[in-house]
């Protein structure tokens, strides 16, 4: 990190962002010494687009990905490009991702989509690629490298064998907490592609790797978990800046592994739980997070939202823009070398809304 | 006549059986058996069974979100906190009042009556699911 950039410039523009959080729109840009390098981008996800039937859909979703697209439009400075991290839809349906691509038009960014569980298990992605392309992929920009994973995958047998039909597939794995479910995993096949395609990278590259299901294991119970995220980390762990950026658990998540960051994005359909929350299993977050403020059910959009992320110097900045709440940054601090909260990471600047039970 | 008393004793003893309740249905009103407490709890268990269903049935409201989608295992219900005081509802509730507010607005559904047996069931899936916790009526 460059001398020009100081943390208490940052806290300062991260607060005039909080003054600013009626309009949920301003940006702050940092002051590094390369400026030319330092970029942007959205990331929204989760969306969970719900048919009903005909031309009904379940308007509360809906709402949530259209504010989240009306307010990636109205960034300044504009984005680079915008991420979408899975879960377009609620059950995979022709319908629901094609109500979820046109809400998604309006987007006045190049956008990069990622696969999610909710697209997939219906057809095993057959339709989402015709609309949004390969499965996973790989891109570069500005000096990073960007990774897509589908990492929603599970073994053979429960994709192949185990449902008479797609539909019902698709719904046993629509429930996080159904016993019928699978773990994710990347797979063999697509981790030896990953292994050739970071095989050209210089290691020391800044990368960042998209994925829809945590590349780490938080708990198997919701499936806040990938089978076999050891593997994919070793893979990674040979690049100096590394931060893997998920979805799927629709709330606030850090950790740092080694050199690797990880950051989970809000969903703009609804929050979920912590895992432990769940009285009758014992689960941890990752000691590091300083957890999402408590929904509140009686303000529609309340702990739902998206993010926009600052690239500055390799590492990331994550901005969660909160619909019913107060945004909230989570910056790679250089002085330790992990992600921190910019306003709640000292025990004693935490609020009661943060405390889960 | 050795015969005879035997059976008279049989029949005595059937007697005394009775009467104390030993060995068939208790003849008290404040007794039951192992047999009466598995009864009940597999009673109490299918309607535990049902409320999961319930929980997790896109028909109980309009349009199709079913609670469990944002609930998984009925974790964020806090039933062990209430009554309490909601603000934005302006009294103390119970919580089949806020699974009402649930069905009606997330769900887009109607109201269950307090006695519907899908919302018995409901309350039972859901302090299942919640059991060990500790009481803490009124809790934020
Ligand atoms: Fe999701
Ligand atoms: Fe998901």
């Amino acid at each position: 990190m460059s001398k020009s950039f100081t943390r208490r410039d940052f806290i300062k523009s991260t607060s005039a962002l909080t003054a600013a959080s009626t309009l949920p729109i301003s940006m702050v840009e940092l002051a590094f010494a390369d400026s030319s390098q330092n970029f942007t981008f959205a990331h929204i996800s989760d969306s969970h687009i719900q048919h009903i039937k005909g031309t009904k859909f379940v308007r509360n979703w809906d709402r949530g990905l259209i504010r989240a697209v009306a307010e990636t439009n109205l960034l300044n400075p504009k984005p680079d490009f915008v991420i979408y991290g899975g879960d377009l839809a609620q059950l995979g349906s022709k319908p629901e991702l094609d109500r979820g691509a046109e809400i998604m038009s309006a987007l006045n960014y190049k956008t990069y989509y990622s696969m999610g569980e909710h697209d997939y298990y219906e057809d095993l992605g057959e339709y989402w690629s015709k609309l949004f392309g390969k499965h996973y992929y790989s891109f570069d920009h500005k000096g990073v490298h960007f990774v897509v994973l589908n990492s929603i995958l599970t073994y053979d047998e429960w994709t192949y064998d185990r449902w008479p039909t797609g539909k019902q597939r698709m719904l046993e794995m629509a429930g996080i907490d159904n016993p019928n479910g699978s773990p994710f995993m990347v797979g063999e096949k697509q981790r030896n592609w990953l292994q050739k395609d970071l095989a050209k990278v210089n290691k020391s590259t800044p990368l960042v790797v998209i994925s829809h299901s945590p590349l780490q294991k938080i708990w198997k119970g919701w499936n806040f978990w990938t089978e076999d995220a050891e593997e994919v980390q070793e893979l990674l762990k040979p690049f100096k800046k590394t931060t893997v950026i998920y979805g799927h658990v629709h709330q606030i998540q850090y950790n740092q592994i080694g050199n690797i960051s990880f950051h989970a994005v809000m969903a703009t359909a609804w929050p979920w739980p912590y895992p432990a929350t769940y009285a009758q299993a014992e689960q941890y977050l990752p000691k590091l997070t300083i957890p999402m403020n408590r929904a509140d059910p009686f303000h529609e959009r309340d702990a739902t939202g998206w993010q926009f992320i600052n690239m500055g110097n390799g590492n990331v900045d994550m901005h969660y823009t909160l619909n019913e709440n107060a945004s909230r940054t989570v910056a790679f601090n250089t002085k330790t070398g992990q992600p921190e909260d910019m306003g709640y990471q000292a025990e004693n600047n935490r609020i009661p809304p943060q405390s889960h039970y | 006549m050795k015969r005879i008393k035997q059976q008279c004793f049989g029949v005595i003893m059937l007697v005394i059986v009775t009467l104390l309740g030993w060995g068939v249905a208790p003849a008290m009103a404040d007794e039951f058996t192992q047999e009466d407490l598995n009864r009940w709890e597999s009673e109490y268990m299918s309607v535990v069974k049902q409320g999961r269903k319930v929980f997790t049935d896109g028909k109980l409201g309009t349009n199709g979100v079913a609670c469990a989608q944002c609930h998984p295992n009925a974790s964020n219900t806090h039933p062990e906190t209430y009554p309490k005081f909601q603000k934005q509802l302006g009294k103390v509730v119970a919580i089949w009042e806020m699974i009402n507010w649930c069905i009606r607005n997330p769900l887009e559904g109607k109201n269950l009556a307090a006695d519907d047996p899908r919302m018995v069931a409901m309350q039972a899936y859901i302090l299942h699911e919640r059991r060990g916790v500790k009481l803490q009526p009124g809790k934020h």
